[in-house]
Order: C-alpha cells, then structure tokens, then sequence
C-alpha cells in the first residue's frame, strides 16, 4: 500500500466497484425488459406491421390491436360499410376500414374481471388462514408441530399438475368445473403453504412481548393480535400477498384444465385470441400488455414492504 | 396495592422442570427481588404470577385473591420487559395511554393520566415523538410510564436495565427505587445483577436451577448464606472457600483445618466427619504474621482505599480485601486471620449452609 492511496474500508465497496455493479444491473435491467418493450409496442401495431421482416421498430401506431381485443367483428361487403351512417368511434372506423364491422363486445373484460376476482380471492384466503396458522405455529406449544409444518410444505414437494386429473374428475363430481369459487378454493390450496412457511418466519422475528405487553394492558390474545400482531406483520403479509397473487394470476395448466367457459381466467383466454380471423399478434400483444398491469401496480404500491420483505433476515435490525 | 403469595409453586415444559415447588410471600408495598443466574426459574416464576404462563401446579393468590388460572388481562398488574416492548407503530403518548383505552377510561382523564405520568417520569417533551428513535434510557421511561399510569395493583418487571449501559443502569436503578417509594406499590423485580439486587430490594429471593436457596433481606443474604451456591452467587469478589475434612459438636465454636483451631460462630447441631467447607468473606480476612492457614502472596489487585490480595493455601486460592497501604510482596508467606463471628460453614456434599449462631432464622428454600 502506498501512502498517497487514501484509506477506504475493507467492507464498503470502492466508487469503482459501486459503478461497475450499477451498470451490471443497469444492462440486466434492460436485457430483461427487452420482451415486455417488444409485447408493449407489439399491441400498438398494425397486423402487417406486427408479423414484418425485418421486424419494425419505427412503425404508426394504431389502437387496432385494442379494438381487436376488446370486440368481434364480422366481415361486410364494402357497398354495406358505405351505407352506415359516419363512425363516431376510433374503434368502427379502425374496424370499417379492414371491410368489417364490431359485433359486439369480446369475452376478455369477463375473463380478466375473472382473473382480478380469482386471483384477489385466493390470495386473501391463503394469507388470511395462513397468518393464523403461522400465529399458531409460531406462538403456541403444538403437537408434532414440527411434522406437521414438513406435511405442509410437502404439499409443493410435487408438480401441481400431478393431480390435475383427480382434481378434474373430484371437481366434476362437486360441481366445482368452471366455477370461480373452485379455482379460488384450488390456488387457495396451493399458496397456503408457502403462506404458512414465509408468515411463520416473519412472526418468529416479532417479539412475543408485544403480544404479551397488550395482554397484561388487559386485552385479549385475539385483540393483541389483531392490534399488535398485524401491524407489526405488515410487510411479511405484504411481500407474502405478493407471491400468492403472482402465483395465482400467471396460473395457466389448471386454469386450461377447469376452466372454459364462465369462470375462465385470462392467462387461457389470451391464446384464443390468434384464432379469431388469422394471426392477430396486436390483440394478444394488447391483451397480454393489459395482464400485465394489476401485478405491476400492486407490486408498486407494495415495493417498500416487498423490499424489506424479500431481503428479511439477512439483517438483524 | 396488594400482597402476593406464592405456594409450592411448579412448572415442567415437557421433561424440563423450570420452577420447582417454589414458596415465597412478597409484603404490600415491598420491593421483591428474583435474583439468580440465567435458566434459573426467575423469570418463569414472574411470568407465572403475571399470567403469562400457567404453572403446572401450585397456587398464587394477588390480595387475598386467587389468580392462579387467571388471564394476564383479569389480574391487576403491569409488567415491564428487559426489551421494552414498546409498540412501534404508536407515538409515546398512544403507547402509555394503550392500558387505560382498554378500560373504557374517558379521553379527557386519558389525557390528564398521561400527562401526569410523563411528568413524573419526566419525559413530557417526548410524548407525540416516535418511539423507535428514543433512546434506551427514554425507551425505559416510556415502558415505566405505560406500567405506571393504570396505577395497578402489583409491578413485575423483568431484568428491564438489562438493555441498559452502565451509567444509565445506574441512574435508573435511583430512579426506580425513588418511583417505588413514590407509588408504594408491590413491586416484583427480575435480575441476574446481584448489585442492582442489593442496591434496590427490600427482600430478595435467590433461585438457582428452579429451586430457591434463599429468602431475605439484602442483608440477610450477604451475610449468611444459607447454601454455597448462594454465597457464592453474591458478593464481588466472591465469597472463599476453604475446603477440608472435619467433624463438631452441637455447642462447638472452633472447626479444625490442618490440627489447628479456626474459631467460627457457635455450632448448633452435630457434625459427623464429612466434607466440609469454611466460607469466609474476602473483607473478614486480616493479613498477620500467624494463624491456622499460611498461604503465598500470588499478586494483589488495587482498588484505591483497599486491594485485593489472591493468596495460595493448603485449602485453595482465598481472595483476601485489605487496606491498600498494607505492604504484600507477591512469593511472601503470611498468615490469615479470620473474623471469626462472620464465618460460615457449608456441607460438601448437600451445599447447605450448617446451622450455626450465626445464621438462626435463616430461610430456605
């Protein structure tokens, strides 16, 4: 070492180092970013434009992906499109000029809204039921508590779709095919279990005294958990809540499987649009881009606690 | 404000026997020490009384009422812990109003509670700030406050300067003895510190693997320990041991170590030959030039108005405190004279103390 080199720590990185693993991630960032960009201009296409070669980058945007995604049309004779009355709107001008006229409205506001409820519902039922029993676990003296938390986690030990034909052939006899309470009850199942282990590790970080503090201030253990218990939770539910929804909202094998009519969710749905008059790579592009936005906004809104939450225990606080 | 009595008091996790058939009474108004090393039984012990735990047997009775079974929230005590507790996602003053919003107490007297319980514990220019970025000593106050300000019937508190530095121990246990005396209320105190036992309690009880050796004042328990363990466990530095093989008589008022005569307290019963142990306070040791036990000066350590003389006997090293302008060479030999009316013996084998004059009344466990 020379005596002119200032003094830098042995723990901290250098400027350099710093530097050099921002743009590592920088580079990741966008490699990894490259597919949605790709998906997000892809929906603002036309048809031709969107199955060009050279693939186009500079393109004139359209909503006709959009108009394609959200109605059906019928193909017209042109002498018939001239007969209307003058299109009000972007969508039937869009749709006119391709020689067809809307129909009505297409299946996928149905399906997402069955997506939204599916995947919120099921993912309040695994953290709710998973936050008791990860109290449970964690707080009170249970027989073979240990057994038993190994028999829940092995439930993940096998291909979900292992099961999927007794699950089909068990929900046909309960009448639970294509039900949206079936599939929230199924991923429900699921989740739980991850629920259970990752909510059982943040409540062992909370300190019994604070439950133990309310209950000598003379609240119940119900009250204290409520009051004390779930505050303190918050960004272990949250970051747990965030797994169980991606996992529920991304599910495509059970959802193919059970669902195909009035409870089929949006993941199945999306390729059903390519069949509907020729390759229509904008309305999946669109569709797909649309999907894509309840996790985007829900893992925002919770990006401090899912920080905090993914990063937990590797520092004591 | 209420007396708490403990009978044959029994907890087992499992196999593990945490407190065992433990009795002790903790007078109204008294400040009560649990003092014993970590594992001991003394914090179970506490929380048991508070209800945070259910004893496998036994029973406990908070003024006049039996509370065994009772849930924390039915019995009328506050409890302090080591870590604070504080709820952190509440300001100081929702943290010390937190007992009384339970009881239905109206927001005006809320208020006023509050405000008088902060400036008790002086810490008014705290209360809307948050409590995560208090400092342990504040943290302390806060803990205080919210066990104070429901005025209840018992205090427990569990080792709550353990999180403490020194100086601010030191300031909290003036702070919390003058808050007792203040309030008079029974208060039940956790430590492993034998200082801040000493400084603080009018009774103490001494526990060691769930059992309790002893029971009294401060006083008391310096001064005849009633097991080794216990005269061990108090006093810095610790008391010394002499062991031999001996015999006496009830009435005897010498022991005899190596065929000569160390005179100790009045025996009160009969000794058949054993092992034995002498227990001697460093402070009861003169240095002269001749007595029973001879050892070789290894080295002193000097504490201003005294120093502490390790010494090389037949018997073992004995620790010995003596003026500190008395002259000892380290390798000289000199003899040890002991004040004989502060001497205890102890059984080898069983750890107990042996009665003598000294120790009559003495509790057990």
């Amino acid at each position: 070492m020379s005596g002119k080199s200032s003094a830098h720590s042995v723990v901290e990185p250098t400027p350099v180092t710093k530097r050099i693993a921002g743009a590592v991630v920088i580079i990741y960032a966008l490699i990894s970013m490259i597919p949605l960009f790709w998906i997000f201009i892809t929906g603002f296409k036309s048809p031709p434009d969107s199955i060009s070669y050279p693939p186009k980058i500079v393109f004139e945007p359209t909503l006709e992906g959009y108009c394609n995604l959200f109605t059906t049309r019928t193909r017209q004779t042109p002498d018939y499109i001239q007969s209307l009355p003058p299109a009000t709107e972007t969508c039937d001008e869009i749709t006119r000029s391709r020689n067809m006229v809307i129909a009505g409205a297409s299946n996928y506001l149905p399906r997402f809204i069955n997506s939204v409820v599916i995947a919120f519902g099921s993912t309040f039922l695994a953290v709710a039921l998973g936050t008791l029993t990860a109290y449970g676990f964690s707080r009170f003296r249970v027989p073979l508590a240990d057994d038993l938390l190994f028999f829940i986690l092995s439930t993940r030990m096998m291909p979900p779709i292992a099961v999927a034909i007794p699950i089909y052939l068990m929900y046909r006899e309960l009448g639970l095919s294509d039900t949206a309470l079936g599939m929230i009850l199924l991923y429900t199942a699921i989740n739980v279990s991850l629920a259970v282990w990752l909510l059982k590790g943040f409540i062992d970080e909370i300190p019994r005294e604070y439950e133990e503090a309310a209950m000598i201030d003379g609240y119940t253990r119900l009250q204290a958990f409520v009051k004390v218990v779930l505050p303190q939770a918050a960004t272990g539910i949250a970051a747990t809540a965030i797994f169980c929804l991606i996992f529920a909202w991304n599910e495509y094998a059970f959802a193919v499987l059970l669902t195909s009519g009035s409870a089929q969710t949006a993941p199945p749905f999306i390729p059903t649009i390519i069949g509907e008059g020729g390759m229509d790579w904008p309305a999946v592009a669109a569709g797909t881009t649309i999907f894509l936005i309840p996790i985007l906004v829900f893992t925002v809104l919770l990006r401090k606690h899912l920080l905090r939450g993914i990063t937990f225990g590797a520092v004591r606080k | 404000m209420a007396e708490i009595r403990v009978e044959k008091l029994h907890k087992a996790f499992g196999s593990f026997t945490a407190v065992k058939e433990s009795s002790f009474t903790v007078a109204d108004g008294e400040f009560f020490v649990m003092l014993g090393p970590s594992g001991c039984g003394k914090t179970t012990t506490l929380r048991m009384i508070a209800g945070l735990e259910l004893p496998t047997s036994g029973s406990i009775t908070l003024g006049g009422e039996d509370v065994t079974f009772k849930r924390a929230s039915e019995r009328d005590i506050a409890f302090v812990f080591q870590l604070f507790a504080l709820y952190p996602h509440m300001n100081v003053r929702q943290n010390i109003a937190y007992p009384l919003k339970n009881q239905g107490t109206p927001a005006a007297e809320i208020k006023t509670r509050v405000e008088e319980t902060a400036r008790i514990l002086r810490i008014s220019q705290l209360l809307d700030r948050s409590v995560t970025g208090l400092s342990s000593g504040d943290r302390q106050r806060v803990a205080l406050g919210r066990a104070i300000v429901r005025q209840p019937m018992a205090f427990m508190m569990d080792e709550p300067l353990g999180a403490l530095d020194t100086e601010m121990r030191e300031v909290m246990i003036h702070e919390l003895r003058n808050l007792h005396d203040r309030m008079g209320a029974t208060t039940v105190y956790v430590t492993h510190d034998q200082l801040e036992a000493m400084a603080m309690a009018d009774k103490i009880v001494v526990m060691n693997h769930g059992v309790v050796e002893q029971f009294g004042t401060p006083q008391e328990i310096y001064d005849k320990p009633a097991s080794l363990f216990v005269a061990d466990f108090i006093g810095s530095p610790a008391m010394n041991f002499l062991r031999f093989h001996g015999s006496a008589r009830r009435g005897a008022t010498a022991v005899t170590l190596g065929a000569r005569d160390v005179p100790v307290p009045e025996i009160r019963a009969d000794i058949a030959e054993k092992p034995l142990v002498l227990g001697v306070r460093p402070e009861h040791i003169r240095l002269v030039d001749d007595g029973a036990v001879r050892g070789k000066a290894l080295g002193s350590e000097y504490l201003g108005t005294t120093q502490i003389v390790t010494l090389e006997t037949p018997y073992g090293a004995v620790k010995a405190r003596v003026p500190a302008d008395k002259t000892v060479n380290r390798g000289e030999t000199v003899a040890l004279d002991f004040m004989a009316s502060r001497l205890s013996l102890f059984d080898a084998e069983t750890g107990k103390a042996l009665p003598t004059v000294l120790n009559q009344g003495v509790v057990h466990g």
